[in-house]
C-alpha cells in the first residue's frame, strides 16, 4: 500500500467542479510530479490533501489513515507538510522564526539543532540571512525558506506547490537540485509544477491533470517522450 | 539557546530598560508627588490609580489587537461585564432584584470570578464570529460593544437601569502594614478597608505587574508564536499546524479576561457602576492607547495608556485654566471675560478640547507611525520595508 493514496475524489468550489474523480498515489521515497496548465486543478489537489478543502466524494488515505475530512492543522500532525502556493511566509518574522514556526506541530523537538543545520546546509543563503525578516528576502530566497520551513515539520511527505514560479532560471536549477537532494535523504515529494520539463526530469512518476481529471500517467521519462505531453506542455 | 547559536550571541531584550524605567517610576511617583504637593497627594494619586485601569485595559486589548491582529472595537463591553460582576456580587443591590438576597463576596475573589465571566463572554462572542476576518470582525465587535451597555441600561429590574448600582463594597485586605506613609505608627492591621488613594495605587501597581508578567510569558510561549503566525498569514499558520480558530478564540477570551479584571477594580474603587461609563468612546480610547503606544509591545502600550490618559483626563481638563493664566500673564486679560458671541477664553478653549486632542493624535502618528515604543517587528518593517507577497486569494480562503 502506497504512502498516500487518493481515490476518485470530486472537489467543488461552490457549484463549480474543480476535480473529477482524481486518483493518484505517492510511494515511500518517490518524487511524484503533477503537471498541467493553469486551472487544471493542481493546486486544488494539494489544498484538498492538506485539508484546506474537502472532497465531496472519494477517499484520501495517508499512512493508513483516512484524511478526506481532516482539518488542515491536523493534517500537519499526521505528517504532511507543504510549501504552499505563493510561498505564504510570515513576512514580518525573521528567517529563523519562520523556520521555527515549521516545528509548531512537532511533538519531538529533540533534534532541532540538526534540523536547522540541515536546512542551512541545503540553503546556505538562508544561514547568511538568519536574522533578516522574511518579507525582505528575494523571491528565490523566499522559496528556499518556504521549503526549509516545511522540512522543519519533519513531514513524512513533502508537498511543493509551484516552487519554480517567478524565479530566475539559475534559481530554478538550484531549487530542483535541492529537491533531488532532499529526496535522496529519503523524503517523498509530491511536486506540482507548470515547468513540466524540469519537473519530469527529476520525477520518478508523474500525472498529467487536465480540467480536473488525470489524463495521463507514467514515469517521468515516459511522459517526457510522450507526443501528447510534448505538444501540450513542452512546446515541441 | 538554539537562537543564540545561529544568531551569534544572546539577544538582548530591548524592553528590559523600559520595564526598569517604568517600575522605578511607579515606585518613586507617590514619593515625588508627596514632596511636591507637601503631603496633599491624595487627588493626584486617585488620578494615577484610575490611569492604572486604562493600563490594564490597554495590556489586555494589546493581546487581541497587537498579538493576534484581531480588531476589536467593542472592548469596553467586557470592561462593563467585569464592573457589573462586582456590582452584583459585592453589594446590597441584589436585595432589590428578583433574587431578593444581597451577595457580598470578597473583592479579591470577584477579581478572579470577573475574569472568568468576561472570558466566557469572549468565547460566546468569539465562537460564532471569529471565522470572519478583518473588517467584518470589527463590525461585529462594534455591535457587541453597543449591545452590552444597552442591556445593562434596559434590564432595569436587575441593574437599576440608568441609575446604575451604587454603594458597592469597599475592597478590604486581610492584613496590611501601617506605617509613617499613612501618618500612623508601624502596626499590622487586620481587615484593612482600602480607602486611601495611596492604597489603591499600590494595589493597582501590583495588579499591573502581575498582568505584565502573565502577558509577557504568554507572548513568548507557543501560543504567542501561534498568535504571531495567525496575524501574519492565517492560511500559512494553518498549514504549519496552528488551529487558527482555537488560537484566535484564546486571544479574544484572554483579552476579555483582562478587561473583566480591570472592570472589577474600577467598580471597587469607584463604588458605583453605571451603563454610561462603558460607551464606544471607551473602546476607542483604549484602541488609541494601544496603537499610539506601539502595537504588540507591552511597555509601549503601557506608555501609550499613561500618556493618552494624561492628555484626556488631566491636560485637556486643565487647558482652559492654563489659557486664562496665559492670556492674563501676557497682559490680555480682556480676553477672559465674555462679550457678545465670544464666550471668554476658558469656555472658548474648552470647546476646542477635542480638536486639540485630535491634532495631538494626528501629529504623533505622523511623526511616529510605528508607535512610541514599537515592537521589534514593526520597527524593522517600517525601516526596511517588508513587501508582502502578492497572495492569490481564492474562494475558500474566506471560509477556512
Amino acid at each position: 500500500m502506497a504512502l498516500l493514496e487518493i481515490s476518485k475524489i470530486d472537489v467543488f468550489y461552490g457549484r463549480v467542479q474543480a476535480l473529477r474523480g482524481v486518483t493518484l498515489s505517492v510511494d515511500a521515497g518517490e518524487i511524484v510530479a503533477l503537471i498541467g496548465s493553469n486551472g487544471a486543478g493542481k493546486t486544488t489537489t494539494l489544498r484538498t490533501i492538506s485539508g484546506l478543502m474537502h472532497p465531496t466524494t472519494g477517499t484520501i488515505s495517508f499512512d493508513g489513515r483516512q484524511l478526506q475530512q481532516t482539518k488542515a492543522h491536523e493534517v500537519v500532525r499526521v505528517g504532511i507538510c507543504q510549501s504552499p502556493e505563493g510561498r505564504r511566509l510570515f513576512p514580518r518574522m525573521t528567517v529563523f522564526d519562520n523556520l521555527m514556526m515549521g516545528t509548531y506541530a512537532r511533538k519531538d523537538l529533540s533534534r532541532l539543532q540538526d534540523d536547522i543545520a540541515n536546512v542551512y546546509s541545503l540553503f546556505p543563503r538562508l544561514k547568511e540571512r538568519t536574522k533578516q525578516l522574511a518579507g525582505t528576502l528575494s523571491g528565490g530566497e523566499q522559496q528556499m525558506l518556504a521549503i526549509g520551513r516545511a522540512l522543519m515539520a519533519h513531514p513524512k511527505l513533502l508537498m511543493l506547490d509551484e516552487p519554480s514560479l517567478g524565479l530566475a532560471p539559475i534559481l530554478v536549477e538550484t531549487i530542483f537540485r535541492v529537491c533531488t537532494d532532499i529526496n535522496a535523504q529519503g523524503m517523498p515529494i509530491l511536486l506540482v509544477e507548470q515547468n513540466a520539463s524540469k519537473a519530469l526530469e527529476i520525477a520518478h512518476r508523474a500525472y498529467v491533470l487536465e480540467t480536473g481529471s488525470i489524463v495521463q500517467t507514467g514515469t517521468g521519462k515516459e511522459l517526457l517522450s510522450s507526443p501528447d505531453v510534448q505538444r501540450a506542455y513542452l512546446g515541441m | 539557546m538554539l537562537r543564540q547559536f545561529w544568531e551569534g550571541g544572546p539577544r538582548r531584550d530591548p524592553n528590559t530598560i523600559a520595564y526598569v524605567v517604568l517600575l522605578v517610576a511607579a515606585i518613586f511617583f507617590p514619593i515625588l508627588v508627596n514632596v511636591i504637593t507637601g503631603g496633599n497627594s491624595s487627588a493626584i494619586m486617585t488620578i494615577a490609580a484610575d490611569a492604572g485601569v486604562y493600563v490594564l485595559l490597554a495590556i489586555g486589548l494589546n493581546v487581541v489587537v497587537g498579538f493576534a491582529g484581531l480588531l476589536d472595537l467593542g472592548y469596553a463591553a467586557f470592561f462593563a461585564i467585569g464592573a457589573y460582576t462586582y456590582a452584583f456580587l459585592a453589594s446590597d443591590h441584589m436585595r432589590v432584584t428578583p433574587l431578593g438576597e444581597p451577595i457580598h463576596i470578597s473583592f479579591w475573589i470577584v477579581l478572579l470570578i470577573a475574569m472568568f465571566v468576561a472570558a466566557s463572554f469572549g468565547v460566546i462572542l468569539g465562537a460564532p464570529t471569529l471565522r470572519l476576518r478583518g473588517d467584518y470582525l470589527a463590525i461585529v465587535t462594534l455591535g457587541f460593544g453597543e449591545i452590552v451597555p444597552r442591556v445593562f441600561r434596559n434590564a432595569s429590574s436587575w441593574t437599576s437601569g440608568v441609575n446604575g448600582i451604587s454603594a458597592l463594597d469597599i475592597p478590604s485586605l486581610p492584613l496590611w502594614l501601617q506605617g509613617p506613609w499613612s501618618g500612623d505608627a508601624f502596626a499590622f492591621v487586620t481587615d484593612f478597608k482600602v480607602i486611601s488613594s495611596l492604597a489603591y495605587y499600590v494595589i493597582m501597581v501590583i495588579l499591573v505587574i502581575i498582568c505584565v508578567i502573565l502577558v509577557r510569558n504568554l507572548h513568548r510561549s507557543r501560543l504567542g508564536r501561534a498568535w504571531m503566525a495567525v496575524r501574519e498569514d492565517e492560511v500559512a499558520a494553518a498549514a504549519m499546524g496552528v488551529n487558527t480558530v482555537a488560537v484566535k478564540l484564546l486571544a479574544f477570551s484572554i483579552g476579555a479576561a483582562f478587561s473583566g479584571f480591570a472592570g472589577t477594580y474600577y467598580a471597587g474603587k469607584l463604588s458605583l457602576v453605571s451603563p454610561e461609563n462603558f460607551g464606544f468612546s471607551v473602546s476607542i480610547t483604549i484602541l488609541v492607547m494601544v496603537v499610539l503606544g506601539g502595537m504588540g509591545n507591552i511597555p509601549g502600550v503601557i506608555t501609550g495608556a499613561l500618556l493618552i490618559y494624561y492628555v484626556i483626563f488631566v491636560l485637556l481638563q486643565q487647558l482652559p485654566e492654563y489659557a486664562v493664566n496665559f492670556v492674563s500673564s501676557i497682559g490680555l486679560s480682556g480676553l477672559v471675560r465674555s462679550s457678545g458671541d465670544y464666550p471668554g477664553i476658558a469656555e472658548f478653549i474648552s470647546r476646542l478640547k477635542f480638536l486639540v486632542f485630535g491634532l495631538i493624535l494626528v501629529i504623533v502618528m505622523l511623526v511616529r507611525p510605528q508607535g512610541l515604543l514599537p515592537s521589534r517587528q514593526r520597527e524593522q518593517e517600517l525601516h526596511k520595508g517588508v513587501h508582502d507577497e502578492p497572495v492569490i486569494e481564492d474562494v475558500t480562503a474566506e471560509t477556512t
